[in-house]
């Protein structure tokens, strides 16, 4: 079963990717979602298993690297967190490649597309299912060149393959970190092997690392270059700018990779690694920080951007912030449950976006459409669904929160913020703080969105209005199984992943993390006890929490308790608030946004020009490259080594040598000649010696 | 059953016997048809080649990987009164560079068949040239050796100055230049060490204690040879003109075995006879080895002529290989032999693709290309397939040396697999960037209209090596299965020379 799951889709990527001239672009597509769609059966019966049966194991396939102590198996590890992750992966794929065959219809290169698809499909869950470090790169590693090609897929524009150039470089930054990581595990622990590695920890905390001359606690050193690569591939600040320019790709494959899969395999290193996360205090709070700082940034840029598919780029940055400060919180399945909700919500703004673009002819800037609503019904009411998932609608407090798949997940994240702010954690106010503001933000472009393209007037060509259409089932039918995700998968899933079910759900995969003791929508005669209870324990120590955990469970906590009321209120608040806003410049005064822009002030241009981050890096990186390639080049080797070694000699040389360069060989004969006279020396030398 | 057989004299001389035959061959057909003798040559060539190849496989299946020593050792009296002896035999180190070697030779035959001009002697210079690759990688006897290893540039220098392009002198003559000096320096240590040793015996020798003091000047001796060869930062520049001006298949060649043959020479010599100034220059050959992979690959994003980058290139990736002999632990040396084999694939594939375009259109600026993709959909993947290798994608055999280097490098010193980690962020900028260039866009050079995919030879060739390169990529054990049981010797042995010295030399090597 598990085999299936992952090589299923390999298979039916070579073969849809060597065999296409032969057996067609209908049957690589018929073969490519035949091979997703039975993994992702396969991964769902994976997953009860593993997370209901109990059925944790590993299974390992070949030796891969046996150098030493240094071992490397090709395995697949099954365990609740590696079982989410496959369903998540191969049920976004399976729906992905449905709306393919509508989407890329018309495409020539079809059999291309399906089979990097199912290659990308492949990598990630060689990645999610890896037993070690060195597997986890590799799929690491290879998502980033699946997304590569799939970014440059329409190879003959300039901008798609600077593009994905731009994302594997980047990529390959924080790759350069992960990679780091991974040899400092290997120097510190003997094993890259997760699960020996995590046995060794205690013994290993107070290990130091010199590097560079400073002293290093090796855990956090570890655990800080890790994130590196998680910051790359999560398209965290800083390593962000990728992201947005990964848009160039077809819309299905942003629906895949850049929302619902790859952009999480951060989000799924830390949660993977937390072990280590858990005794690096330091690298968390840099997580926090980092995390928090991406949600609001990426929010932010979100607001004045005009590419609806950028818009939702930005967003998708913007929430994987979310996931990130909550990991530095340590709120480890947390994240993983806003993973898994914004894996559906995301995925299904990404493909109603693409109906969009596909009914109006590739028509992706905003301010060329509006009020199509009653063009694309079906697309309209499945985008108000994702939007009102991702803004997290919902009611607080009554039968204990009830509402949209986000509502959930990432309210919950704010809120747990919260609880970590009070008791001191690092930068737990500020992202509870920040959280807050961007959620705002969140609501506002995501209402800006649906304004601009549904409502209003038309403002685009008459011509493309004539010929819009919505788009056929093939594509809406993945959109709606997308939309029940994101309407029912938070309420179904909670008490699993995050509530009181979270501790037998998870095993040892994952920290059910303190809240899940609370039980959510249960009434119960608890006080708040959140200051005491909570704070005995430290998040840092697994097994401390579970003890506590069920110790209280006594206390029959219950959700709306454990947090001051205004906390739980205030991220719907400000959702309302964002909307409200939207509305009032989008409906209420539509020409408000124009004059706005007209006045072009500084922060405007400022949010349009994504904090000019693209232009500061072409200057440092881009053109300082080329110039230290050109410095290198024409004076390092041409002129000093060259012109001080071998030309300069030559100049010298090459007039008495002019009789013999004009003969073919001559210098041929000329070393020979330099060789003879070295092995007679030699043989005089050996001689007399032996005569000696 | 092969210890009775001379099979290494076997697989060393019989490509001189081609290239005897194919020189008869000429002179019995002087004044008769042409097409026929190139023909004739071709297929000897071709023909001796595949033997030598399913010998040298032989040679790799009865060798006895458990076995660190040396095997199917052949000792035969040459200048017996001077302790002179032809002595071969082969041990994990070198055993796989044998068949490397082995099976390169036909790729580069087949990759020639195109050549017009002298075919016979083209195709005898390659035999030759095998011969002496071969014999340096058999040869454990000084004098045989280095007659063996300079030698090998004879041929080498005839087929950039012959069947080379249009600047073959001033390549030529810098590669005279940089390798005279070399051969000169290791010369003069050889001669202080029969001297010293009162033998020229390998084996011998690497038992023999040179004094410490005397080891640091032996070691730079083979220094300035070796560092040449393979090549090292900052005597590296001779190799893009080489590679730019030679053919195709020497330049296959070159990078696939010519460069080996310095790392091997570290590992045959510098490391096991002198450990001590091994350990003392360790730190020195980091930083070149650092400089080596950052200043290469950024020097290479900015080529324009594709063999050039490609060249640059190849200093970067033998920039890992220096780092992990240096680094003197298990993974380092393993690393940086499986480094060596899988470059060997890789960048002898690299220079096949460049061969494809350069055969179609006669031109290695990147700037001519654009497009390629449109008419050229196999030699695409092809291409792609070996441009991600070279840049050490996972899957690939590029990684597996890269990073069993880049660990034992780190367990030695952190800063040095930073430094080389540094350089693999570089070589996906300039690989993706010329594969964009020449593969990917619009065509908008007209000239590349008539473009025709890949031959059947061609396709052969690459297929070949991909496989090669993506089942190392998986599967790893094979070859370090082979070569472990003489690099745990060997380092076993450097680090007992080490222990039993002063203090202070050891802590160089921890350092």
């Amino acid at each position: 079963m598990a085999y299936l799951v992952v090589f299923a889709p390999l298979i039916a990527s070579i073969i849809a990717g060597l065999f296409q001239k032969q057996i067609g672009d209908r049957a690589a597509q018929i073969i490519t979602t035949g091979a997703t769609i039975s993994a992702a059966l396969a991964s769902v019966y994976l997953l009860i298993d593993v997370a209901y049966g109990g059925n944790a194991r590993t299974i390992d396939i070949v030796s891969w690297m046996a150098v030493g102590q240094f071992e490397v198996n090709w395995a697949i590890r099954l365990d609740t967190l590696s079982a989410v992750m496959l369903v998540v992966i191969t049920s976004v794929s399976s729906l992905v490649h449905v709306y393919s065959w509508g989407y890329m219809a018309d495409d020539p290169h079809r059999a291309r597309f399906f089979s990097y698809l199912s290659l990308f499909t492949f990598a990630m869950l060689a990645l999610v299912t890896a037993d070690n470090f060195i597997q986890m790169f590799f799929g690491w590693e290879g998502v980033g060149l699946a997304s590569y090609l799939l970014i440059g897929f329409y190879y003959k524009k300039e901008s798609a393959n600077a593009a994905a150039i731009k994302a594997f470089v980047t990529n390959r930054v924080g790759d350069f970190g992960f990679a780091l990581g991974i040899m400092a595990t290997f120097a510190v622990f003997g094993t890259v092997k997760f699960d020996e590695v995590f046995a060794q920890i205690p013994e290993m905390s107070g290990e130091i690392l010199t590097v560079f001359g400073m002293n290093f606690q090796a855990l956090e050193l570890i655990a800080f270059l890790l994130f590196i690569g998680a910051m790359g591939k999560s398209a965290q600040f800083f390593l962000h700018v990728w992201l947005p320019d990964a848009m160039e790709g077809p819309t299905p494959v942003s629906a895949l990779i850049h929302a619902a899969t790859m952009v999480t395999a951060g989000v799924f290193l830390v949660c993977r690694c937390f072990p280590i996360y858990e005794v690096a205090p330091d690298t968390s709070a840099f997580i926090t920080f980092i995390g928090a700082v991406t949600a609001l940034f990426a929010a932010t840029v979100g607001l004045a951007q005009n590419d609806i598919k950028r818009v939702i780029a930005y967003s998708t940055c913007s929430q994987l912030g979310y996931m990130f400060f909550a990991a530095g919180l340590g709120l480890y399945s947390a994240a993983m449950f806003h993973l898994f909700t914004h894996a559906f919500f995301k995925a299904l703004l990404f493909l109603g976006a693409g109906s969009v673009i596909h009914g109006l002819h590739h028509e992706q800037d905003m301010r060329n459409m509006g009020g199509i609503y009653k063009l694309l019904p079906a697309t309209w009411i499945l985008m108000i669904i994702g939007t009102l998932a991702l803004t997290g609608v919902g009611l607080p407090i009554v039968l204990g929160g009830l509402g949209f798949a986000g509502f959930y997940s990432k309210d919950m994240i704010i809120e747990e913020a919260f609880a970590m702010g009070t008791e001191g954690v690092t930068f737990g106010m500020f992202a509870f703080w920040i959280g807050i503001t961007a959620a705002a933000l969140t609501s506002f472009y995501s209402w800006r969105l649906i304004f601009m393209t549904f409502h209003g007037k038309f403002r685009g060509k008459e011509e493309t209005l004539k010929h819009a259409h919505e788009s056929p089932p093939v594509m809406l039918v993945p959109l709606v199984l997308l939309a029940i995700g994101a309407l029912f998968a938070g309420g179904v899933f909670k008490s699993d992943f995050v509530a009181k079910g979270a501790q037998s759900f998870w095993g040892e995969s994952l920290p059910a993390g303190a809240y899940s003791d609370y039980k959510y929508g249960d009434y119960g005669s608890g006080d708040y006890t959140s200051g005491d209870s909570y704070g005995e324990e430290d998040h840092a120590d697994e097994s401390h929490s579970e003890e506590a955990g069920y110790g209280d469970e006594a206390h029959g906590d219950d959700h709306s308790e454990r947090h001051p009321t205004w906390v739980l209120v205030l991220p719907v608040v400000v959702s309302a608030g964002g909307f409200i806003l939207a509305w009032y410049f989008y409906m209420a005064n539509p020409h408000l946004p124009g004059r706005i822009a007209a006045t072009n002030g500084p922060l405007l241009r400022f949010l349009q020009n994504k904090w000019y981050f693209d232009e500061i890096y072409d200057f440092i990186f881009v053109r300082g490259t080329r110039a230290l390639g050109d410095l290198f080049w024409k004076v390092g080797d041409e002129r000093i080594i060259d012109g001080g070694g071998p030309n300069g000699i030559a100049a010298t040389v090459m007039a008495g040598a002019r009789r013999l360069a004009r003969m073919q060989s001559g210098f041929v004969y000329h070393y020979a000649f330099v060789m003879l006279i070295g092995v007679v020396v030699l043989a005089l030398v050996l001689i007399a010696g032996a005569g000696v | 059953m092969l210890d009775q057989l001379p099979i290494l004299s076997a697989i060393t001389f019989l490509p001189t016997l081609g290239a005897v035959a194919i020189l008869i061959l000429r002179a019995i057909m002087r004044g008769e048809d042409a097409a026929l003798l190139d023909r004739n040559a071709k297929g000897v060539a071709l023909f001796v080649t595949l033997v030598v190849f399913a010998l040298a496989a032989l040679l790799v299946v009865e060798f006895d990987a458990c076995q660190p020593g040396y095997q199917f050792v052949e000792n035969a009296g040459w200048l017996g009164d001077l302790g002179i002896s032809y002595k071969m035999g082969v041990d994990g180190l070198s055993v796989l560079f044998v068949l490397l070697t082995a099976f390169l030779m036909p790729i580069c035959i087949l990759s020639s068949w195109k050549i017009e001009k002298r075919v016979a002697d083209y195709m005898a210079a390659f035999l030759i040239l095998e011969t002496l690759v071969i014999g340096v990688f058999c040869a454990l006897d000084l004098v045989l050796f280095y007659i063996f290893f300079e030698g090998s540039l004879i041929p080498m220098f005839l087929i950039i100055g012959v069947w080379g392009g249009q600047n073959r002198i001033y390549a030529a003559f810098k590669f005279f230049l940089y390798t005279f000096l070399g051969s000169v320096l290791m010369l003069a240590a050889m001669i202080v060490m029969f001297i010293q040793a009162g033998t020229t015996d390998i084996e011998a020798m690497q038992q023999f204690a040179f004094a410490e003091s005397l080891q640091t000047w032996l070691w730079l001796g083979f220094f300035a040879s070796f560092a040449v060869k393979m090549p090292m930062w900052p005597v590296h520049t001779w190799l893009p003109d080489a590679h730019v001006q030679a053919p195709t298949a020497g330049s296959v060649i070159l990078a696939g075995i010519l460069l080996k043959l310095g790392g091997y020479g570290f590992l045959r010599f510098s490391l096991p006879m002198f450990p001590d100034a091994s350990a003392f220059f360790a730190p020195m050959v980091f930083v070149l080895s650092i400089i080596a992979i950052v200043y290469t690959s950024i020097v290479a994003f900015r080529q324009t002529d594709i063999k050039k980058l490609i060249a640059y290139s190849s200093v970067a990736h033998m920039g890992f290989v220096t780092m992990g002999l240096f680094a003197m632990n298990e993974l380092g040396v393993q690393g940086a032999i499986f480094q060596m084999i899988s470059h060997g694939f890789i960048s002898g594939a690299l220079f096949l693709c460049v061969g494809v375009i350069y055969d179609r259109f006669h031109t290695r600026d990147i700037a001519f290309y654009g497009g390629l993709v449109h008419k050229m959909p196999v030699f695409a993947v092809f291409f792609g397939l070996f441009a991600m290798a070279n840049v050490g994608l996972p899957g690939t055999s590029g990684f597996v040396g890269e990073i069993m280097t880049m660990m034992g490098a780190f367990q030695v010193d952190p800063r040095v697999a930073f430094g080389a980690a540094l350089g693999v962020i570089f070589s996906a900028v300039y690989m993706l960037t010329v594969y964009k260039k020449v593969v990917f866009g619009q065509m908008t050079n007209e000239k590349l209209e008539g473009a025709t995919d890949l031959g059947r030879r061609e396709w052969i060739n690459l297929s070949v090596l991909a496989a090669l390169t993506l089942y190392f990529g998986f599967i790893t054990t094979p070859i370090t299965d082979t070569t472990k049981a003489s690099v745990d010797a060997l380092i076993q042995q450097y680090q007992a020379a080490l222990v039993t010295d002063v203090e202070p030399a050891a802590g160089e090597a921890e350092g």
